[in-house]
């Protein structure tokens, strides 16, 4: 027998081992790979809280009751492009992973959805912030869930300017992510009347942000923009409290803020800051149960929307799976994930656009103060929705060569 | 008041300050890796995250018996150097007729271990823990704003170094303890116990760690990755000073983090390679670094 001819028996007997009779999808199992910082900085935004999530929304979706076998693995990219790209081409060429999903870090999720496009396979994105991943570097292959730095510049820019915050300062983190954010946000600042009068271009782990702060005080700006993440973004609050610049008059925007930064922040340091959140636990029953149950699984600490889009995403992604009854072409399971509608109790209703951007509501938030949280991890209050259709570029205006 | 490369004096007087503030946190953790390795010739790796250590015991004081800053300051070493004493007696003893390299590997590993238990436990993101209440607030300087906090950090860090270095320059014990260093065997037959002044040393350099770590509790957050952001660097200042120099360590410890400083004005891109550059440098010109001797 040739060798094509084995391959060809052997497939059919595995297809018809696998197949249960009535199943929509009768395929070989489907394995998604939770690529993240597992160790890192942004370890507890995304990371193995990621991999819980992805379990969740495998569970929910009743993928065991429709006879689809989907497991989930992880990976550490160690916030390194080529580390990342490595176990990407890996996952994908030899250990027969469908989809990565998380990849927080910018520069990483570029490096992956270049490989996840050359693979035809699918990237879920949801940790990492660029808007560049629905501008010019979309692909059929690349949906962005959650956030992304245009949305958070717009949300946090907007209103800050329009309280009479209208010149500018940037502490910006030194890579693909900060400048993202960093541009973003000065469209927005210059398009609603402020101006931008200077940026500092900060290493990323930066333990000391005193220097930087200093700069930022010396220019005079009434707003300084922490154009970075995680516990860069922690470090900065804390130090700008340290040093008097907030109380001296200055406000600080926190151009990206999780939940869980501010758990680390606690409230008497944080209190006050506004920001511009994709999702929050504690916006409806739904969420709180979300949350209760993934705060079971993550030693007690709740999810942030990082977390909320890996759960939402792999949902949608097993429903168009199940649509397509086929996961072997990335690019025609992505076609369908932007036919279908999304629905899940997590994010709600929403849709994913032709340039890959997933949308739905966004909220505008302020840190309560500490007589105000009433509960473990009581921290926002909302001040306003953002509703779906303006929280997110236009789809003209990214630049998205999918978009004619 | 006048500019250099449009940066104002004060500007720069401000920037200097921090850089010597960052610097009395190199000054100390390079003092304890210098005595350990001055005096013990191990590379002591987990340095770092017995740093880390110390500013977790002064959390967990906090947190779960309302013990505060002050007596963390004493406690915190305390129990983190009675860590580094039993690590020192049922593990690096054993490996101290081998290659400088086992011990260099043990410390390492011990260090993963530390840092991934402790993330096991509380996360990445990091711990608050305020400053004392007698410490908060700040002072204008007119050429920029001090916190309270930052200047005592700066004068308690000089205290513990000066005294450091003199005690192991200048008295008897410090005397015992440089000339085991040059030969064990004579210095046992004077009737001195050298293992367990090998031991307590260790100790000692562990506690300046954790003294380290209380110290920058407050300023930073408490997070079990603090010490592999700054081990680096202090290894780093330790080279650069001379290998197992106490006041090289201590001087360089205080001109790196004004250098460092200085780069983040002028260019900031730079300001987490400037220290290596440096290195590098002082490596091709003095071998043996800036205080070291050649032996």
């Amino acid at each position: 027998m040739t060798l094509i001819k084995k391959l060809a028996v052997a497939t059919a007997f595995m297809t018809a081992m696998a197949a249960p009779a009535f199943a929509q999808y009768s395929g070989p199992p489907i394995k998604l790979g939770v690529l993240s910082d597992m160790s890192g900085l942004y370890a507890d935004l995304s990371g193995p809280g990621s991999v819980i999530a992805a379990k969740l929304a495998i569970e929910d979706f009743g993928a065991a009751a429709k006879g689809m076998k989907v497991d989930v693995i992880g990976g550490d990219h160690q916030n390194k492009a080529d580390v990342g790209a490595s176990i990407a081409r890996q996952w994908y060429d030899q250990d027969g992973v469908d989809v990565i999903l998380d990849v927080p870090n910018s520069a990483v999720a570029l490096a992956v959805s270049d490989i996840t496009k050359e693979k035809n396979k699918i990237f879920l994105n949801s940790g990492a912030a660029t808007s560049d991943l629905t501008g010019p570097k979309c692909t059929p292959n690349t949906i962005h869930w959650a956030y992304d730095t245009w949305m958070l510049a717009n949300g946090t820019g907007k209103a800050l300017v329009k309280q009479g915050g209208d010149s500018w300062f940037f502490l910006t983190a030194d890579y693909a992510f900060g400048y993202a954010l960093e541009r973003d946000t000065m469209e927005v600042v210059k398009k609603e009347g402020g101006k931008v009068v200077g940026n500092v271009r900060v290493p990323l782990n930066n333990q000391d942000f005193s220097s930087f702060l200093l700069q930022a005080q010396a220019s005079k700006a009434k707003v300084i923009g922490l154009a970075n993440a995680g516990g860069d973004t922690t470090n900065s609050i804390k130090g700008a409290a340290e040093f008097g610049i907030t109380q001296a008059g200055q406000k600080l925007a926190g151009l990206l803020v999780d939940v869980n930064d501010v758990h680390g922040l606690g409230l008497q340091v944080a209190q006050g800051l506004t920001f511009t959140d994709a999702w929050y636990w504690d916006l409806n029953d739904d969420t709180r149960k979300f949350a209760a149950r993934f705060s079971a699984l993550n030693g007690g600490k709740y999810p942030g929307k990082i977390h909320a889009g890996v759960y939402s995403s792999v949902i949608h992604y097993l429903k168009a799976v199940e649509a397509v009854k086929s996961k072997a072409d990335g690019a025609a399971v992505e076609k369908k994930m932007k036919e279908l509608p999304t629905d899940d109790t997590v994010f709600g209703k929403g849709e994913v656009r032709q340039d890959g951007r997933k949308t739905h509501p966004v909220y505008l938030v302020e840190v309560k103060k500490p007589s105000e949280s009433k509960k473990p991890w009581d921290y926002y209050k909302i001040l306003t929705t953002i509703p779906a259709n303006e929280a997110f570029r236009p789809l003209k205006e990214g630049n998205c060569p999918l978009v004619n | 008041m006048f500019e250099i490369l449009g940066i104002t004096s004060q500007a720069l007087f401000g920037q200097l300050l921090i850089g010597l503030i960052n610097g009395a946190f190199y000054a100390m953790l390079s003092l304890g890796l210098a005595v350990i390795f001055g005096m013990l010739n191990i590379i002591n790796f987990t340095h770092g995250a017995l740093y880390m250590i110390g500013a977790f015991v002064a959390w967990m004081l906090l947190n779960y018996l309302g013990i505060g800053y002050w007596w963390a300051l004493v406690l915190s070493p305390i129990a983190t150097g009675t860590l580094g004493v039993l690590i020192e007696r049922f593990m690096l003893s054993r490996l101290r007729d081998l290659d400088h390299l086992y011990g260099l590997l043990l410390t390492f590993g011990l260090a993963l271990i530390f840092e991934g238990l402790f993330r096991q436990k509380f996360g990445s993101s990091g711990l608050p823990y305020r400053p004392p209440a007698e410490l908060t607030g700040g002072t204008n300087l007119g050429f920029m704003f001090l916190p309270n906090y930052r200047a005592w950090v700066i004068s308690f860090s000089l205290v513990v170094c000066l005294g450091t270095w003199y005690a192991i320059e200048h008295t008897r014990l410090g005397s015992y303890l440089r000339a085991a260093t040059e030969n064990p065997a004579l210095v046992q037959a004077f009737g001195i116990n050298v293992s367990r002044m090998i031991t307590l040393t260790y100790g000692f350099g562990v506690g300046l760690a954790a003294l380290a770590g209380v110290l920058a509790a407050p300023i930073y957050q408490v997070n079990p990755l603090m010490g592999s952001n700054i081990i680096i660097v202090v290894f780093a200042v330790v080279v650069i000073g001379g290998m197992g120099s106490i006041l090289g360590s201590i001087i360089t410890g205080f001109a790196l983090g004004v250098a460092e400083g200085l780069t983040k004005v002028f260019y900031p891109e730079a300001s987490s390679t400037v220290i290596f550059v440096i290195m590098a440098i002082v490596l091709l010109i003095r071998p043996t670094g800036l205080f070291g001797r050649s032996t």
